[in-house]
């Protein structure tokens, strides 16, 4: 069963249409990447399969409608938010109390187990914890809660690199199995890269790109180019292109490698740069890119 | 809000049997969580309590010496009177305290949880907007009311115990302050007393709550302006004051309909157990057409809360 599944999903909010129409299906077991510039209708589209916010069209998580549904669905379904919606006037033992009184599938055990991994202790208000410790804790009730699926929309903004990377080694590490479905949202591409099985670029309420993350290395090629094929590469039609220390770098969709290899060292671009030349040839509508 | 709310919803579709649904109490922790982030429910009925307390002690050990005296002639009615006015000024003051945190309270629950935006951590946890209303709701309705009088019994116990060792020091015989000073009497007048307030004020707290999530700022502009304006309004445009006396009667009309106080013999208004009048205000219209607009104001708040993102 599909653990999301959106049909025609559209948000407006007077005359700014935030999402329109978006078609979305998430299998169970998968991380997808949701990814777009400011505004494109990230957390617009969160908030919907979160039953956040009311929408137009066809919208299943977990065979739930999440709008009318929500109460149900929180059961089976966590988020974070942000790293700074925890309130600052709890203490950590409170926030395990409340959660393990109000959550059916918290284990208090757990949570404590991966507290006590940290320097956080029990008596201290999230007022006086870091930014990084807040995530932490937020991480550590995550965790501990045996939910379906995890919705994760910035999750490490404003955060130092050590702790957005122990956030995502453990999330993978010691949270996802192939019964949980992840779908994260964040700026920061390059540290979700390595996690993600999908990846959904969106743009001005559409996705602009929906793909595996197999599919795309077979279908994105990028190669770097001299200067005397220039004319060459660009006979092939491609995506994108870039100028890195006097020498050209192309990026191509749907072109043989074969035929690339030709012309110069052939790689996989990553998401970064695919982001930049399918959001940027989506920003001049004439070139605009087939999901 | 039971055990049974959480279980009987269980998706049917998706959910196999090993994964067990704990029973869950999330109204009961929701209400504690609201006294965990407002500690100011129970200390401020405390503080007030004991400076009221202490005062009066100061001011009892600072009478002239023969005030006792003139105490003990007085007939016995004017004596009880006179020995329950420090317990009605405390009482008096730990009821309007409640009031007080009452009021901010109920102004900035739903505010405050958007403007930290921690409205995100509570709507992420299995704990619906009813529950949530209510368990805010609860809090003027029910933790407010319970501590003001629990503070108000330990305080009339108090001044009680106090009043008896004073009383032997000064010459006069405890048993006078068994006559006049009836404790059970009190107590009873007390608790009625507040059932009267908790019910009549309901439509208040449905008011400040709904306007506390509808307010993007200045909650406190936004519940008393509008009604004030109006007021000024009135009065200038037709120079009537309804709303001003409907607002009024809304305060303090309950006096009028839940005690009798039509004068006695001796022209005094002290409450005694024959002046509660439960019946009479059972049948108040004002009593139930409060509760029935409380109940829209709270169910309004509840139908709100689903719109609500942080500020």
């Amino acid at each position: 069963m599909a653990c999301i599944e959106a049909h025609g999903l559209r948000k407006a909010y007077g005359d700014t249409v935030a999402l329109d129409g978006i078609n979305l299906q998430v299998e169970t077991g998968r991380i997808l990447g949701l990814i777009g510039p400011n505004g494109a209708g990230k957390t617009t589209a969160l908030n919907a399969i979160l039953g956040l916010a009311s929408y137009e069209g066809e919208l299943k998580v977990l065979g739930r409608d999440p709008w009318r549904d929500r109460d149900a669905l929180m059961r089976d379904v966590c988020f974070i938010a942000d790293v700074a919606v925890l309130p600052r006037w709890m203490r950590v033992s409170q926030a395990l109390d409340y959660v393990d009184g109000v959550h059916p599938r918290f284990d208090r055990a757990k949570a404590e187990a991966f507290l006590a991994k940290t320097s956080i202790k029990m008596t201290s208000q999230v007022r006086a914890l870091s930014k990084g410790m807040v995530t932490q804790l937020h991480l550590a009730l995550i965790m501990a809660i045996d939910a379906k699926l995890l919705v994760l929309d910035e999750p490490t903004l404003g955060l130092d690199i050590l702790y957005r990377k122990e956030f995502y080694d453990t999330l993978l590490n010691d949270y996802f199995d192939h019964s949980r479905t992840i779908v994260v949202t964040t700026h920061q591409v390059e540290e979700v890269e390595h996690i993600l099985t999908d990846l959904m670029f969106i743009n001005r309420g559409r996705v602009v790109l929906d793909s595996s993350m197999e599919a795309l290395e077979q279908r994105y090629a990028e190669v770097m180019v001299g200067p005397e094929q220039i004319g060459q590469a660009r006979l092939l039609g491609p995506l994108h292109e870039r100028q890195v220390f006097g020498r050209s770098i192309f990026l191509f969709d749907g072109v043989d490698r074969k035929r690339l290899a030709e012309l110069g060292e052939v790689r996989t671009p990553n998401i970064a740069d695919l982001f930049v030349a399918i959001i940027g040839a989506d920003a001049a509508p004439a070139k605009g890119v087939a999901a | 809000m039971s055990p049974q709310e959480i279980v009987n919803g269980a998706p049917l579709d998706s959910a196999p049997l090993n994964r067990m649904l704990r029973p869950t109490r999330p109204f009961y922790w929701s209400v504690r969580r609201e006294i965990w982030e407002n500690r100011s429910i129970y200390i401020a009925p405390l503080a007030v309590a004991g400076v009221v307390m202490f005062g009066l002690l100061v001011g009892a050990s600072r009478l002239p010496a023969n005030a006792m005296h003139m105490i003990s002639t007085l007939d016995p009615v004017r004596r009880s009177e006179a020995m329950s006015i420090p317990f009605a000024i405390a009482a008096g003051a730990i009821m309007v305290t409640a009031f007080i945190v009452a009021v901010f309270y109920c102004l900035g629950t739903l505010q405050s949880e958007r403007r930290d935006r921690s409205i995100l951590f509570w709507k992420s946890l299995p704990v619906s907007d009813l529950t949530t209303v209510l368990a805010k709701a609860a809090v003027p309705l029910v933790i407010l009311p319970v501590i003001a009088l629990v503070v108000m019994l330990a305080t009339l116990l108090v001044l009680f115990v106090a009043s008896a060792i004073m009383l032997p020091m000064n010459g006069l015989a405890p048993t006078l302050l068994m006559a006049s000073f009836p404790i059970g009497k009190v107590a009873v007048v007390m608790v009625y007393t507040l059932v009267v307030f908790t019910l009549w004020h309901a439509p208040i707290w449905g008011w400040l709550m709904l306007v506390s999530g509808w307010a993007r700022r200045a909650t406190f502009l936004w519940a008393f302006g509008p009604p004030l304006a109006l007021c000024v309004f009135e009065r200038l445009a037709f120079n009537t004051s309804y709303l001003a006396s409907l607002i009024s009667y809304r305060l303090t009309g309950c006096l009028a309909e839940a005690f009798d106080t039509t004068p006695t013999a001796h022209g005094s208004v002290h409450f005694d157990l024959h002046q509660l009048d439960p019946l009479k205000f059972m049948f108040t219209p004002g009593l139930w057409v409060g509760l029935a607009v409380a109940a829209a104001l709270f169910a309004a708040t509840v139908w709100q809360r689903r719109y609500r993102a942080p500020l």
